[in-house]
């Protein structure tokens, strides 16, 4: 394998997993916050036709991104609305609002489909995408994939860092304790889940207009599903969520490498398009398992609780529970 | 500091929690707040720190009247609580619940935070490692950092709600020397709130006690028993009965048996119980008893050794063969694994009955739940949900689910919680039990409590089980140095009866 070829495939791995990225990142954000937003599907196929409908018919990509972004905010909205005014369960409402936004995204964008439109222009980072190496891969693409570079640290950063990082932490993890010390619960889960919100609504604008340009049927393919999967896995922390996206989009990658060697040629293409959804799922399941324990036994106690903290997430304590506020 | 509350009104629904109180608690001293389960201790308190607001009445602080919206209003004003469940953050580090709600700048100044929980701790001799998990911590050390946060705040009134639950001996001994120092060196106002007579006793410069809603008296430290019993429950406690049960055939053997566990291994158990026998155990949380006394029901594999009940080897048998085999067990954590939040009482008892017909009887069960209430004196009704029940009413719930016919009853603190007079009361029924030939494991942190109805006493030390002690041969002091890992007293190791099986 050539330098050139791996620098290809990891260029095209960072971005196209950019929606992936920023949809479990703006997942996590909210559900760190304590509220599901369960719509991620449907959120991310609304608002990548919304995001190419408004381009198509205004000719400007950074409208469309817009529009996706608020439609994204919208539904989140509805849910922090549900979940936190009415108190709704999370769950179901999530649901109900993912085959809402399918469907709706089926029905009015058909007269979108297929049809050639404006896309986020490519942009290399001047000086940047010169570093040898790094400089293609990561800063040769165009603004939304850098935004979703950013949007992973800028996430940790303000979650681990900042003050406010900290309070939202505590605000997900005991709502009693928080409110305990002067912290506005409920607002503070309304603003953040609207944040991820946009970012989950970015994810399809990301889509539509930089990875797959256009609209067809069932164009975002269920990527909002593995996004939660991902969020679950990843223990809510942005940096092991972003890893779990790319190691996501490796295995999409490889795939379609070994789609093209003529070794494979009788293998049906459905199994490379679907098995990295089947391996994912099956890696996950794999470092939550009791064999990961037993290995864990054997290494020295701080190193154990080390890797075991590296590699493993609890779930925010009051994550899907309404707070009643005084 | 000086706080007064005057003529406090509070009901919730048709309650009266809080039905007419005045209190003052002056600076530089401990007051005690004392009264029986759902004396309205905690809601008084829960007023004061703005947790709830008042229906009528009036707070004052240094003389000026004040009216608190939230918890937060109220630690700026220097009245902070600590509560029964410290309100912390369990999957946050030690420093960073520390810096919630205390530094308040976009980018906190983890160095200036971690100096001044360390100049705090010092000031008190706790040692928190501020890079620790909370989940790490035991309940004792969660208050301590509760404490020290509370006072970073400047808080001048510290309310403590039953802080001595769950902690262990030493913890205790720490906090209340943390208390005297607070309220004599540093003149401020503690408030103590407990049920436990004998805690108010050695710490308390004044007490005041409470009784459905209503404050039946004050009283200065110190004070004689009988009179704050009498003011607690209105008549003095009748001793309690011993009956003497002649110890019949062994009813649980344990033969060597080795329990894993992820954290912590369990080797080489030796225990037998006779019919009609109480065996307390005691140690510090986390010891090992937990994990012994879950494979005596059952519900933990063990590696090496036999658990037989009557003579019936069931070392790898399901739960089921254990329940068969007339074992009971009671669960420390009453909501999570001992009742079912959403269901009635009704359903409880139906949901008991192991082999009733497919469909339910719903008026037989209804009729056999109000039968069990009354019995059991449960404050509620056949269709309140359990969740609505309080603590020590969820523990005569769980004790009337039992079933009538029992060989061995396994339980976790029988009476954490309870009031002298219930736990009084559920011992009655528990040491009734013998009479059928019942036997009794049970664990308690409580040492009196163990001393009082265990026959022999087993103590776990680092998961190492100690030969038993015959419970009259032994004493506060020689079981807490068995608890603490250090050489019982000799009173304790010759009256130290060793299992010979």
């Amino acid at each position: 394998m050539n330098v050139e070829f791996l620098i290809q495939t990891l260029a095209s791995i960072v971005s196209s997993s950019a929606p992936v990225v920023l949809a479990s990142i703006g997942e996590t954000i909210s559900e760190k916050s304590g509220v599901i937003n369960l719509s991620l599907d449907g959120s991310i196929a609304l608002s990548a036709m919304t995001g190419f409908a408004v381009a198509y018919t205004t000719d400007s990509a950074t409208l469309g991104v817009l529009a996706a972004m608020a439609v994204g905010a919208l539904i989140a909205l509805l849910i922090a609305f549900a979940s936190i005014t009415l108190r709704l369960e999370q769950v179901a409402v999530g649901f109900v609002l993912t085959m809402l936004g399918l469907e709706l995204a089926d029905f009015l964008g058909n007269p979108f489909v297929r049809q050639p439109g404006p896309s986020i222009p490519h942009w290399p980072i001047p000086l940047l995408s010169d570093i040898p190496f790094i400089g293609p891969v990561l800063f040769n693409h165009n603004i939304l994939i850098y935004i979703s570079l950013l949007s992973i640290v800028a996430t940790w950063w303000w979650m681990y860092k900042t003050q406010p990082g900290i309070k939202l932490q505590g605000v997900g993890e005991r709502p009693e304790s928080a409110f305990a010390r002067g912290v506005n619960v409920n607002r503070m889960r309304y603003v953040y889940t609207t944040l991820g919100g946009a970012l989950v609504g970015l994810a399809g604008a990301t889509y539509s207009l930089s990875i797959k340009l256009g609209w067809s049927h069932r164009h975002t393919a269920g990527i909002g599903w593995i996004a939660l999967a991902i969020v679950i896995f990843g223990g809510w922390n942005p940096l092991r969520v972003a890893a779990g996206s790319y190691f996501f989009g490796l295995l999409k990658a490889l795939g379609s490498i070994l789609q093209r060697n003529p070794a494979f040629a009788s293998v049906p293409t459905q199994i490379f398009s679907s098995a990295p959804f089947a391996l994912m799922i099956f890696t996950l399941l794999l470092l939550s398992s009791k064999g990961v324990d037993r290995l864990l036994d054997m290494l020295p106690p701080r190193l154990a609780r080390r890797i075991d903290r590296a590699i493993r997430g609890r779930a925010p304590g009051g994550l899907g529970r309404p707070f009643e506020q005084g | 500091m000086k706080v007064e509350l005057i003529d406090i009104h509070k009901h919730f629904g048709s309650v009266r929690a809080n039905d007419g109180v005045s209190m003052t608690i002056e600076s530089g001293s401990i007051h005690g707040l004392l009264g029986e389960n759902g004396a309205g201790k905690t809601t008084l308190m829960k007023c004061l720190t703005g947790y709830q607001t008042i229906d009528s009445g009036t707070i004052k602080v240094n003389g000026q009247p004040v009216a608190f919206a939230s918890p937060a209003e109220a630690i700026r004003h220097g009245i902070g609580m600590l509560h029964q469940e410290p309100l912390d953050f369990p999957q946050m580090r030690v420093l960073d619940n520390f810096l919630l709600g205390f530094d308040t700048r976009l980018i906190p100044d983890r160095r200036a935070g971690q100096n001044r929980l360390q100049e705090l701790g010092t000031r008190f001799r706790f040692e928190l490692d501020p890079d620790a998990e909370v989940t790490s911590l035991t309940i004792g050390e969660r208050q301590q950092l509760e404490i020290l946060r509370l006072l970073a705040l400047g808080a001048q009134v510290i309310i403590l709600d039953e802080p001595t639950t769950g902690i262990s001996a030493p913890q205790k001994a720490k906090l209340f020397a943390t208390l005297r120092q607070l309220a004599d060196d540093e003149r401020r106002s503690v408030v103590f709130v407990s049920h436990k007579l004998e805690e108010v006793e050695q710490l308390c410069d004044r007490v005041t006690v409470l009784r459905h809603g209503r404050v039946t008296g004050e009283a200065e430290m110190p004070c004689p028993v009988s009179t704050l019993v009498e003011l607690m429950f209105g008549r003095s406690l009748p001793p309690l009965e011993c009956p003497t049960v002649e110890h019949g055939p062994p009813v649980l053997q344990v033969e060597g048996a080795t329990i894993p566990s992820y954290r912590l291994t369990v080797a080489d158990t030796r225990l037998e119980v006779r019919s009609g026998e109480v065996v307390g155990i005691a140690g510090l949380e986390g010891s090992g008893q937990r994990l012994f006394l879950r494979a005596c029901a059952g519900l933990e594999r063990i590696t090496a050794g036999r658990i037989a009940i009557d003579g019936k080897a069931l070392s790898h048998a399901p739960y089921r063969k254990f329940l068969d085999a007339g074992i009971a067990y009671l669960p420390a954590n009453r909501m999570d694994e001992g009742l079912v939040t959403g269901l009635t009482l009704t359903e409880h008892f139906a949901l008991a009955n192991r082999t009733g017909p497919f469909f339910i009887d719903w008026q037989a069960a209804r009729k056999e739940a109000a039968e069990r209430i009354q019995h059991y004196n449960v404050i509620g009704r056949p269709e309140s949900p359990v969740e609505a029940l309080s603590g020590g009413n969820q523990q005569r719930v769980l004790l009337a689910l039992l079933r009538q016919k029992l060989r061995l009853l396994l339980m976790e603190h029988p009476t954490r919680g309870l009031d002298v007079e219930s736990s009084n009361w559920v011992w009655q029924q528990l040491l009734a039990r013998r009479e059928d030939g019942t036997a009794i494991v049970f664990i308690s942190a409580d040492l009196d409590e163990l001393l009082e109805y265990a026959d022999r006493i087993v103590v776990f030390y680092g998961g190492r089980m100690l030969a038993p002690v015959a419970a009259c041969d032994t004493t506060v002091e020689g079981l807490g140095y068995m608890i603490a890992g250090k050489e019982p007293g000799a009173g304790a190791q010759q009256g130290g009866a060793h299992d010979e099986a």
